[in-house]
């Protein structure tokens, strides 16, 4: 009985140290060697220099497209008011 | 603002003319080496995500409970300024994930929070552009909600298991670090500031073209 009850036990605590929370998340699928080996000769001045360049490109995009919009606002504007003053002079 | 605009666009060009040169002369990270470098501008940009969205919610509250048109011209131009700075963060984040994590993307607290903030505020434009008349009050609803995820975004990485760096990092980073993170930081905000007052500016011009049509009209 009394080994029956140190077997219990001894189960017991196995649970708990199968119930922590692991300490990296599960693995989806095995990668080969050669893959892994490939993520390692990622070069990292491209990367760079496209994250910089995106950056400088999204800003430039930006203010041009600002600069057209409020261009087309403008002449619109223009155009109304000379449409306005003619109105006014004919009545 | 005119008088401001042109002095702050000189400093400010100025500024993003130097920060590379500050970048460059700082060290490499130990783990991650050069491409930690996008780290100045990634994080420079979301600040600036952050500051819109900011002026977004704020505009959208006082447009919802006193009906001013500045306070919606402040908000249609938070809501896009989030959206600009925002691509820039979704895609200088994936060119540093590739070399750091071996991904271009991955569904952590940080990222995920961030894409659902960015297209909360798309989802404003989209109904600013296609909503129809009394769409306003409707986008300013989504702009007043839009920036109440701010918080969770930046305490993503703290409430969730993420791959992103912990909010720790960047108070802890050394001065050799940090003087250039926290002058891009400062060219992003000043940018953000310019881009803002044009924004604005656009806005209400096409308000004055709106008084004019109906002018004309009558």
């Amino acid at each position: 009985m009394k080994r029956l009850l140190l077997v219990l036990m001894l189960a017991l605590c196995g649970t708990g140290a199968f119930a922590q929370q692991p300490t990296k998340p599960a693995n989806e699928g095995f990668l080969p060697v050669d893959e892994s080996a490939k993520k390692e000769e990622i070069p990292a001045a491209p990367l760079v220099m496209t994250g910089y360049a995106v950056a400088w490109i999204a800003i430039f995009i930006y203010v041009w497209s600002i600069w057209q919009r409020l261009g087309k606002t403008e002449r619109e504007i223009a155009d109304l008011n000379r449409r306005l003053a003619a109105g006014g002079r004919r009545s | 603002m005119n008088k401001l605009f042109s002095p702050l666009l000189i400093v400010i060009a100025a500024m993003f003319a130097f920060a590379p040169f500050l970048i460059g002369g700082a060290p490499y990270e130990s783990t991650m080496g050069l491409v930690q470098k996008i780290f100045y501008f990634h994080f420079s940009a979301w600040m600036g995500m952050f500051a819109a969205a900011a002026a977004c919610g704020w505009g959208s509250a006082v447009y919802l409970f006193k009906r001013r048109k500045s306070a919606d011209h402040l908000a249609v131009a938070g809501a896009e300024l989030v959206v600009v700075f925002g691509i820039i963060g979704l895609i200088t984040g994936p060119l540093w994930g590739r070399k750091a994590w071996g991904v271009w993307w991955t569904w952590d607290g940080r990222a995920t929070t961030a894409l659902v903030m960015w297209l909360i505020f798309v989802s404003y434009l989209l109904l600013r552009r296609f909503g129809g008349p009394g769409s306003e009050r409707l986008a300013a609803a989504v702009g007043l909600f839009g920036m109440f995820n701010v918080p969770f975004v930046y305490w993503s990485v703290n409430l969730w298991r993420t791959l992103h760096p912990k909010t720790t990092v960047v108070p802890s980073l050394p001065v050799s670090m940090g003087t250039p993170l926290w002058f891009s930081t400062a060219a992003f905000l000043g940018l953000f500031a310019l881009l803002m007052a044009l924004r604005r500016r656009l806005e209400e011009r096409r308000a004055d073209l709106e008084t004019l049509h109906l002018a004309l009209e009558e």
